[in-house]
């Protein structure tokens, strides 16, 4: 195995070298344990065994594994797709296990580079650093599969707050998991949530007991750095009746020559009168100028609203990836329960996205806002889609939607398909869309004012957009802001 | 020394030729008004010098504060100190006048080799040129010129100008969609901006009544893409009294 490793990390480096142009393309030299290539009920045996997990979880997922066998891949998406060889990948890759660490000086300093060049936020690395009095940001450190890092979990625990590794969490709070595993999304609900099930290499797992407000935002850095490793990361929040949380997930990967598969699920659970806020910054490797690369951003994401006056805000900055199927759902079934999706997906070159929510309003009052914002540059395609249902029962339901499209050149497209399935007349659904271009005439006036054609556009993307980054945490809105510009270069002129 | 020299400059837009030998020198000190019948080349000189895409130079030379002006990008011409008053400023959705014209100015600035100002600095620098023109802060604080009236879009030109503090301003129709009142403001803000020993003005327009505000030096006529006439302020009484085919004849 490890004559494997050093030929994968010379590959690794070999990548990195290549990378030039892209910000985050970078291998980092850590050892790695792979699973054996290939997926079959061993390799989930593999992995299960890996994670010490106890009986049920493994009889979980061989369920799903053995579900996954009999299911398709889905092709109702405005995207194309390669096949993908399920038998061509390896499904567990972790940094080499030492003794379990007991403070931030114990992590690996090549991790730390590693965040460094990821240009995470002073804040959070002073953090890291351990800088007394630096602001309270926890970073469960979810590094190649395996949370490597846990900090303030001290504070967390006095508040209540549970903050996990989910492989942690399935051996120390095995009940909590098991209530709440797959309730959101089942896993059946479809093939790569199946996948996840049977493969979920490592994840997040939060609770926030009842009334508790948790004391600090709560952010992961994923990365993915094993070439040719699928990633499956699983996270669940749950929050109890009247508390509240803020999770932020932010991603960046390396250099890739390989299409690599990531299929996350992700699952809240809000309570009576309880709030989850969670925001993404999504900047994987969206593959080269002529569409060869790329990650594949497969993820399963969805909320339930089940109490009370529950609230749950998906926040998302998509510009990563070279295909990407997401839809942020929350599933509203409580009274005066409330969804919100406020999205950004920018593509460019040969991107693809077909990302959007569903809000599924089964409660009476329930409400929902959706605010999406596609830019499309180069030769790619950004597609909304949607769902708003309002079942028979849910009186007085109310959403609002707003799909704007932004385009840059002419050889992309941007498409919106809402579905709209009202069974209950006293509902309100407002949709509006638009779709405009960049304008020579916005551009020139940038420009002289002084903006390189860089600049401009980013200025001018920045504002379209400005209604969902000012739904994301400060520190976070800020690198969400470069990373549009960032991701828009060369796209004019 | 020369802060503008035109030479004979000919230009195409859309493969059509407007500017058709073009010569036209403006000192530091002065202030230069173009008139010129409708069609005449007026906006494309403008755009021409800003360096707009589409605006092809064909022919000639333009030398500004002694650098050949069409080897600069637009930005860069700014950036050297000319600015371009719009006829139709552009609206900028979601981007704040301030942010807008802070990072103008950084940009600038850096390209001038100068720091950044900092944001109170900004701001202060900011609410005095605001005040200049009458424009509340609270007009800079809404994006770029969305939902803003004719008459307010064209003192946040001027807002512009004045924050940006360019060498050279040329400034088109700035006095199109003013009334009696904002003409007067924005016509005191021209000159406290720019009449001064180092700084040129550029300004086009169909009217002499901007004129009574901000006092030419020259005035030119600007017809079938040259200058056909030059002269003092006088040139644009006798132009308003008898109209361009008189005084053309």
């Amino acid at each position: 195995m490890s004559e494997e490793v050093e030929i994968r990390d010379a590959e690794a480096r070999a990548a990195a070298a290549r990378a030039a142009d892209y910000e985050h393309g970078w291998s980092a030299d850590i050892e790695q344990e792979f699973a054996p290539k290939g997926l079959s009920e061993d390799t989930v045996r593999f992995i299960s065994a890996k994670k010490e997990e106890p009986e049920w979880m493994l009889e979980w997922r061989l369920k799903a594994y053995r579900h996954w066998l009999t299911m398709e891949t889905p092709d109702w998406a405005k995207l194309d797709i390669p096949p993908i060889d399920y038998q061509d990948a390896y499904y567990y890759a972790a940094p080499k296990q030492k003794d379990a660490l007991k403070s931030l000086d114990e992590v690996d300093p090549e991790i730390l580079r590693v965040y460094e060049k990821l240009g995470i936020p002073i804040e959070e690395q002073k953090v890291l650093a351990g800088v007394e009095g630096a602001r309270k940001v926890a970073v469960d450190a979810v590094f190649d599969s395996v949370s490597v890092a846990t900090t303030f979990r001290r504070e967390l625990e006095e508040a209540g707050v549970i903050f996990r590794s989910i492989s942690e969490a399935i051996r120390e709070y095995p009940e909590l998991v098991k209530k709440w595993l797959g309730r959101v999304v089942p896993m059946h609900d479809n093939y790569f949530a199946a996948l996840n099930c049977a493969v979920f290499s490592d994840g997040t797992f939060v609770y926030v007991p009842e009334g508790v407000r948790c004391p600090m935002e709560l952010s992961t850095y994923f990365r993915i750095n094993a070439e040719n490793t699928g990633q499956f990361e699983r996270t669940l929040i749950v929050a109890d009746k009247g508390a509240y949380v803020s999770y932020l997930e932010g991603c960046t990967a390396p250099m890739r020559d390989e299409n690599q598969l990531h299929a996350a699920v992700v699952e809240l659970v809000a309570l009576d009168d309880a709030e989850i806020k969670y925001s993404t910054v999504q900047n994987w490797y969206p593959g080269d100028a002529e569409g060869r690369g790329g990650i594949y951003n497969f993820v399963t994401k969805r909320a339930l609203c089940q109490g009370r006056n529950s609230k749950v805000s998906w926040t998302q900055v998509e510009t990563g990836s070279a295909i990407t199927w997401k839809y942020p759902s929350c599933v509203l079934n409580g009274e005066n329960s409330v969804g919100e999706f406020y999205s950004v997906a920018v593509t460019n070159n040969y991107q693809q996205a077909d990302t959007g929510t569903k809000m599924i309003h089964n409660g009476k009052g329930s409400r929902s806002t959706i605010v999406s914002k596609g830019i499309s540059a180069g030769h790619s395609n950004n597609t909304y889609r949607g769902l708003v249902r309002v079942a028979p029962q849910a009186e007085g339901v109310r959403n609002f939607t707003q799909c704007d499209s932004l385009l840059l050149g002419d050889r992309c497209g941007a498409h919106t398909v809402p579905y709209i399935e009202v069974r209950n007349p006293s509902a309100t659904i407002e949709h509006e869309a638009t779709t405009s271009k960049i304008s020579d005439d916005q551009l020139f006036y940038a420009m002289q004012r002084g903006l390189d054609q860089e600049s401009a556009v980013a200025l001018i993307v920045n504002g379209f957009a400005k209604e969902v980054l000012q739904q994301l945490p400060m520190e976070f809105a800020v690198e969400a802001q470069k990373l549009l510009g960032i991701s828009l270069e060369g796209s004019v002129g | 020394m020369s802060l503008l020299r035109i030479e004979n400059l000919t230009n195409t837009v859309a493969d059509k030729p407007i500017l058709k030998g073009l010569s036209l020198t403006l000192n530091a000190g002065e202030i230069h008004a173009i008139m010129g019948p409708n069609g005449a080349g007026k906006s494309t000189l403008a755009y021409t010098l800003g360096g707009r895409p589409g605006y092809e130079v064909t022919g000639g030379s333009v030398e500004f504060d002694g650098q050949d002006l069409f080897d600069m990008e637009p930005h860069e011409r700014a950036a050297a100190g000319l600015f371009l008053g719009f006829q139709y400023p552009v609206e900028i959705p979601g981007v704040s006048n301030l942010q807008f014209l802070r990072e103008s100015l950084n940009s600038q600035r850096k390209a001038r080799g100068l720091d950044p100002l900092s944001g109170g600095e900004f701001i202060k620098l900011a609410k005095e040129k605001a005040g200049l023109l009458g424009l509340d802060m609270e007009m800079l604080k809404r994006p770029v010129n969305v939902g803003f009236s004719g008459g307010e879009k064209k003192r946040n030109e001027m807002v512009q100008m004045g924050i940006l503090d360019p060498k050279l301003a040329i400034l088109d129709e700035t006095d199109s969609g003013l009334d009696i009142d904002a003409l007067r403001v924005v016509g005191e803000g021209i000159n406290a901006i720019m009449r001064k020993p180092d700084k040129a003005v550029l300004l086009i327009t169909h009217y002499q009544r901007l004129l009574d505000y901000v006092k030419p030096d020259f005035v030119h006529v600007l017809a079938g893409g040259r200058i056909v006439k030059s002269g003092g302020a006088d040139l644009a009484l006798e132009l308003e009294r008898e109209g361009y085919a008189e005084v053309l004849a």
